[in-house]
């Protein structure tokens, strides 16, 4: 099929179609979770870890009961089962995080206990009220300094890092070997690369209402990004046949990916659960900046045997995911990851180590295209660093490794659909670069030979 | 502390509500009234995203006194669509037909400051320059479109207001005669 006849038979791509929600947006019309309102509706604040590592010994709630509007608090041993399901639910599992600390601590801001009252008001003055018996101990934050001997321990299973099938402790790729061709190679091209977190800062904040209903089921509307991935996560979490919950949801003010982490909605139906009435848990701005999981931090160190003529024949990556002091969904990350760390070129020799480290940090998770999206950032400075110390062109040193239909990718896995010489060359004219006729020339289809 | 009674025009209609003291405008319109167009993305005056308009000046709401507003005249996304030309107003039209917004949170504030921005222009016989357009949104975060449609949005409605052909991308400023 040629270009123009698929064209000719696409009905949305290359033609512009209005938002099916657009017009409710611009008259203001579109019902956001938050804008709904009920009567007698109670307000969930958390009771947070000061610290970033701790002995939980006691929570008193003395004080915070006091509080005009206060209604009740709920701790760890209200949740049937206080885990989250994160990871069990995406088939990689297990799960280690908490709804609400039990005897530990492990990040500044790791909910606690949630106050439920009668305003926002007064569940914030009741929360700042709960007194708090935490023996702080060392923390970690650095992902190398995590894996040293003698680091504090954060995971219950002993160890810093997550633990793929039951026995690895990072996740590794081979293809050839990088020692030999490091020999042979012309130049050797080594980088450390360290990226920062990212909040995904979505105007609306994480929050959701639960209203319980007459026939016993829970009403949850919510801004989550996976309805029915929330909807699984609270019925295992709190012991709740599925059918028990109808969640309501599809609108979210901005997501990002953030708000996919499942979390506050277990909670406010656990609340809802306890009290009969409706509860709302939104969270404040700067919750969400700070206790939501921002894009992980990535540590990434490369380094490639490069010939003269530009061809990389080895490719050595050494990357930590600071996974912050749970999952989330980092241990998927990495695996994802490891696939893609040495980028879309046709290297015959790799070697790619990548571990998922915990720190006392926040658990970080998904963020557009995360994991490969951190290699990617690292990866292409590379090739400008390479590009440099073999006296080559940008574009050049792209073209020369570019991988194409039928080569072997690192996980041993053959190309197929190959784009990157395709896109480059869509690129270079978008930007004005002429480039040389055979970059032009080029196709991500291989030469077949007709001999 | 006792309640405070506030009688003030929203959207066109005299309308009297009973506050607690220091209640901001934003919890009266979407608590008390049920304007839910009117957003509640930080409550410390730092996203726009509850930007109304009072006596035709873009406002935070969610910083303003609800008793600041007795007397005054109070314009929400509401009361821009009904008052509009046809259904919706052309600012609302040009902004869903540039696709200035897609999670739509920050459109009502959005649509408010231009809305404000525009009737100055307008009164100034021009079309809001780039610089104009940065400065009247400089209060409002968009997370989604990166702010390039936003700014072709609020240039097309200036050009449809006046009656003019709006030639569309880079085409922003200008005089309106």
């Amino acid at each position: 099929m040629t270009a123009e006849n698929k064209q000719a038979e696409l009905n949305v791509v290359g033609h512009s179609v209005p938002r099916r929600d657009g017009l409710g947006h611009v008259k203001g019309a579109t019902v956001y979770y938050e804008d709904r309102q009920f009567n007698d509706m109670l307000y969930l604040k958390m009771v947070r870890s000061p610290v970033a590592h701790g002995r939980l010994k006691g929570i008193d709630f003395s004080e915070a009961e006091k509080v005009r509007g206060f209604v009740t608090a709920l701790t760890h041993k209200d949740v049937p089962n206080n885990i989250y399901t994160i990871l069990r639910l995406i088939g990689v599992g297990p799960d280690d995080e908490p709804v609400l600390a039990e005897d530990r601590v492990r990040w500044k801001g790791e909910a606690i206990a949630a106050i439920l009252a009668e305003t926002v008001e007064a569940a914030q003055r009741a929360a700042s009220l709960v007194k708090l018996d935490i023996e702080e101990v060392e923390a970690v934050f650095d992902v190398e300094e995590a894996l040293k001997p003698g680091a504090p321990i954060i995971a219950d299973t002993g160890v810093n890092y997550f633990i793929y099938e039951n026995e690895m402790d990072h996740r590794q790729v081979r293809l050839g070997d990088v020692e030999k061709a490091f020999q042979e190679a012309d130049y050797i091209v080594e980088s450390r690369f360290q990226s920062s977190p990212i909040e995904h800062a979505p105007t609306e904040t994480t929050g959701c209402i639960v209203v319980p209903e007459a026939d016993g089921r829970y009403t949850v509307y919510t801004n989550t990004q996976a309805l029915f991935f929330s909807l699984d996560n609270a019925g295992i979490t709190l012991d709740l046949p599925f059918e028990k919950m109808h969640f309501v949801g599809g609108t979210s003010g901005g997501g990002f990916g953030g708000k996919v982490d499942v979390i506050v909605e277990p909670i406010a139906i656990l609340a809802a659960m306890k009290t009969g009435r409706p509860v709302k848990f939104k969270y404040s701005r700067p919750e969400e900046m700070t206790i939501s999981s921002p894009r992980g931090a990535w540590r990434l160190y490369y380094k490639d045997g490069v010939m003269k003529d530009g061809r990389i024949i080895a490719r050595k990556v050494t990357t930590y995911a600071d996974s912050g002091a749970y999952n989330r969904h980092t241990p998927y990350a990495v695996t994802k990851h490891a696939a893609n760390a040495a980028g879309p070129y046709n290297i015959p020799n790799v070697a790619i180590d990548a571990y998922c480290v915990y720190t006392n940090k926040a658990p970080s998770s998904a963020m557009r295209g995360f994991a490969v999206t951190m290699s990617t950032w690292a990866i292409e400075q590379q090739m400008d660093k390479i590009a440099e110390v073999v006296g080559l062109d940008p574009w050049a040193i792209r073209f020369i490794n570019a991988y194409k239909d039928g080569d072997m990718k690192p996980h041993h896995k053959v190309v197929e659909d190959a784009t990157l010489i395709e896109v480059m060359q869509a690129a270079a004219e978008m930007a004005g670069v002429d480039l040389p006729q055979e970059y032009k020339e080029m196709s991500s289809m291989q030469e077949v030979s007709h001999g | 502390m006792a309640a405070e009674i506030v009688s003030f025009m929203l959207n066109g209609r005299e309308t009297v509500v009973v506050t607690n003291p220091l209640e901001t405008l934003q919890s009266v319109l979407r608590d008390r009234l049920g304007y839910m167009a009117t957003k509640s993305g930080c409550s410390q005056g730092g996203c726009g995203s509850c930007t109304v308009l009072v006596n035709g000046e873009p406002m935070v709401s969610c910083l303003l006194p609800a008793k600041d507003i007795e007397g005054q005249e109070v314009t929400t996304l509401e009361g821009l669509t009904k008052s509009g030309a046809g259904e919706i107003h052309p600012i609302q039209q040009a902004f869903y037909d540039n696709f200035a917004m897609q999670c739509g949170y920050c459109t009502p504030g959005m649509i408010m400051v231009s809305k404000a921005l525009i009737d100055r222009a307008q009164r100034a016989g021009t079309h809001p320059t780039h610089d104009e357009i940065a400065e009247a949104i400089s209060g409002n975060v968009c997370r989604c479109t990166g702010y390039q449609s936003i700014f072709e949005a609020i240039s097309d409605a200036s050009h449809r207001i006046s009656g003019h052909e709006w030639s569309g991308g880079r085409d922003i400023g200008g005089k309106t005669k």
